[in-house]
């Protein structure tokens, strides 16, 4: 083991980090919530304007704030957020020193440089092309040079990751046995991001050399399957890494241990094996590819990657059930659930995210990849309200949770105004909720994304969109306000906690902030030989409302014109 | 231990499965493989499909074979822009063109007939969405889609674009008039 004078025990949980390590954990995390912020307050001018009573911006600046949110939320908040969670699964989890800190510090500035070049050539206003930058449209060079910068850096964390794991395997920190479920689940989120920063580079330099004119022709066709290989493959990080904190939350909370490892594992296995390649549901409405390739590609013949998200679904409940019952909540079907810490704004959040990421952003996922069900919903509003529920509700939400329980442990401060927080994870979930389930209303009538003004006031032809379409994005537009003023509480919280939150000192608390873990095993726990009787009736739950949603919406395809 | 430490039993992959893991794992699988078969089983037996049939193309290809339709089936003109209306025979090939920011010309069918809708930009990508039946494809320049099309309802559709295309998008809005 390296110099013990860089090492620093936490009194309250025992863990162990890293000093360069968790310098570089804080700041990730810090550039990560100030970007948070940044995409939150463009958020908002987002739903003043789509809500078409207060129609706030106007249509260039809409545009360009549109490109500025996607990338400052979808990308840069969260995998600066990522790599703080790399390298606290990596080092602190497995008691080891991080990889080459100096090459972590150039990957920090790297990702810094670029994901702020890219932003201001978006804030110059030519480079208002959206996060997707579809080719022949096109952006300022230093748009595309930004984002490979930003990408460099990322690949540079990522291999800091790996190699961390390399030492403390060589170095024994962690035993003998295999890595913990967490560390597992963020290499999984790790190997998925490789493939997607080589994707991204595989599209993204050729189309700055267009940019700069040392290429003629990018195929538009060809960007945009490459592109997805990169689009939506880093959502598929954020799912792995989510569903890491939400394994670590359970740990921290309740001391789970996963119902079993072999079933765990292996459905992040499936993520590896199955998720990152099947970015070929945003093609299924394009021409020239053919229908073959459009669904062996969204499904692999079995949607084995929605299989291990299922498993998933029941797994990490199903963990924290098993710990609560172990606890003596061990009546009926619900008192596990209902004794659960609602009031711990790091349980709820996590709970709400699992929720609101399987039954909003799972579900409608799978709708939008089905390759004839894509017909109805391609590139409208009901895909950003897919990935609104995914990517905000579900991993933005979890995130937050993680970071309520990281202020105490990281940066040895008490989080301010704890009444406030209770009510944080509860506004911003319903809050995404809400937002979530009007704008994927609005879409089923047909509501365009990325459009300015469904009233077409200055269109040549006109079309009246249904009364009821202008009431969704209407509540759409009140409930995302509620997310953001959520959104908002979370920032002001965490920034004055870390700036001006009692200290905690180096002596270990009288309230604990991590649970002890429960015993292995599940003997006397649940109803009739079932141990997590509760989980699965609301997984059952999950199923019948999945099944019935699916054939509605092909009750809907099958009123629509003849195609073929 | 917990899901933060490393597993109990180091040869955790020889511990049994829970009985309730296995049960959810066999029917989502289940679940999985329906949904699978619901895309191929529709090709088959469902009336809303894309088509297969592409062409590589130019803007100026695509152009002329867009003109001479107009030449041929031009019945009327709408707005002060003088827009051709055209209305093609039932089992023609029709021609849709996207350009910055205009879908040209509008067309003019009759219902239960079906055409060969061809599709492709002129410049940039573009989405075609049809309001209010609600049917969205991508539009993108140097590729011509052709899909049959069979109108099961009389009336006035718009087409919306939906692919951002810049600063004109949201006026980019064309007719399809089903008789």
């Amino acid at each position: 083991m390296a110099n013990t004078a860089e090492f620093r025990t936490c009194p309250d949980t025992g863990l162990l980090f890293h000093k360069p390590a968790e310098t570089l954990m804080k700041l990730n995390a810090v550039v990560g919530i100030v970007y948070l912020l940044f995409g939150g307050v463009i958020g908002l001018l987002m739903v003043l304007t789509r809500w078409p009573a207060v129609h706030l911006l106007q249509a260039d600046t809409f545009y360009m704030l549109l490109t500025a949110h996607g990338l400052g939320v979808l990308i840069f908040w969260i995998i600066f957020f990522e790599i703080a969670v790399l390298y606290f699964a990596s080092s602190t989890l497995l008691r080891s020193r991080l990889a080459a800190p100096r090459w972590a510090w150039l990957g920090f500035a790297l990702m810094v440089i670029g994901s702020v070049t890219t932003e201001v050539a978006i804030l110059q206003g030519r480079s208002s092309v959206m996060m997707t930058s579809y080719v022949p449209m096109s952006a300022e060079p230093h748009f595309y040079l930004g984002l490979i910068l930003f990408a460099v850096g990322a690949l540079i964390g990522c291999f800091v990751f790996l190699g961390t794991l390399v030492i403390a395997r060589a170095e024994r920190t962690y035993g003998e046995g295999s890595i913990p479920l967490v560390t597992f689940g963020a290499l999984t989120a790790c190997i998925i991001a490789i493939f997607t920063i080589a994707s991204g580079a595989i599209i993204l330099i050729p189309t700055f050399l267009w940019k700069i004119g040392y290429i003629n022709y990018i195929d538009p066709l060809m960007y945009r399957i490459i592109w997805w290989g990169m689009g939506h493959s880093s959502q598929q990080i954020n799912v792995s890494a989510h569903i890491a904190v939400w394994y670590a939350i359970a740990g921290v909370v309740f001391g789970a241990k996963p119902l079993s490892e072999k079933v765990s594992r292996a459905a992040f296995l499936l993520y590896i094996l199955f998720l990152q390649l099947a970015s070929a549901h945003h093609l299924l409405a394009d021409p020239g590819i053919s229908s073959e390739w459009k669904i062996f590609n969204t499904s692999y013949a079995m949607y084995l990657a929605v299989l291990a998200s299922m498993i998933h679904g029941l797994t990490v409940p199903g963990a924290v059930e098993a710990a609560q019952r172990k606890r003596g909540f061990n009546k009926g079907l619900f008192e596990w659930l209902r004794k659960a810490p609602w009031g711990n704004p790091t349980f709820a959040g996590m709970f709400l995210s699992l929720i609101i990421f399987g039954f909003l952003g799972g579900i409608t996922g799978v709708m939008m990849g089905t390759e004839q069900l894509n017909l109805i919903i391609h590139n409208t509003l009901y895909v950003p309200g897919h990935f609104h529920a995914t990517v905000v509700g579900g991993t933005t939400l979890a995130f937050m949770a993680l970071t309520y329980w990281l202020v105490p442990v990281l940066f040895r401060r008490d989080v301010i105004l704890p009444g406030l927080a209770k009510w944080q994870p509860y506004l911003f979930g319903f809050g995404m909720i809400g937002f979530t389930l009007f704008m994927m209303g609005a879409g089923t009538l047909g509501v365009p994304r990325r459009h300015w003004d469904i009233s077409f006031a200055n269109a040549l032809f006109q079309y009246q969109y249904p009364e009821v379409a202008y009431l969704m994005l209407g509540l759409m537009s009140i409930s995302g306000i509620l997310a953001i003023a959520g959104g908002g509480l979370f920032v002001l919280q965490i920034v004055a906690s870390v700036l001006f939150g009692r200290r905690r000192g180096e002596v270990k608390s009288p309230v604990p902030i991590i649970a002890e873990p429960v015993a292995a095993g599940t003997h006397g726990i649940g109803i009739g030989g079932i141990s997590v009787p509760g989980t699965l009736v609301l997984a059952l739950v999950f199923l019948v409302t999945f099944i019935l949603y699916y054939f509605v919406n092909w009750k809907y395809l099958s009123q629509v014109w003849g195609l073929g | 231990m917990s899901s933060l430490q490393p597993p109990a039993e180091r040869i955790w992959w020889k511990e049994p499965i829970e009985g309730v893991e296995l049960f959810w794992v066999a029917i989502a699988l289940v679940w999985a493989i329906v949904m699978f078969i619901m895309m191929p089983y529709w090709h088959v037996y469902g009336k809303q499909n894309l088509s297969n049939e592409a062409y590589r193309t130019t803007p100026e290809q695509y152009g002329k074979k867009v003109q001479a339709m107009v030449e041929q089936y031009t019945v009327r003109k709408e707005t002060a822009q003088e827009i051709p209306v055209v209305h093609p025979p039932a089992g023609a090939d029709v021609y849709l063109l996207a350009r910055l920011w205009q879908w040209y010309p509008i067309l003019e069918l009759e219902q239960g007939k079906t055409y060969r809708l061809h599709l492709s930009s002129m410049d940039w990508q573009h989405g075609f969405s049809l309001q209010p039946e609600n049917i969205n494809m991508q539009v993108i320049p140097g590729y011509e889609m052709v899909l049959k099309i069979t109108p099961n309802k009389p009336g006035d559709n718009t087409i919306v674009c939906n692919e951002y295309c810049g600063i004109g998008h949201h006026t980019m809005t064309g007719k399809i008039y089903i008789k």
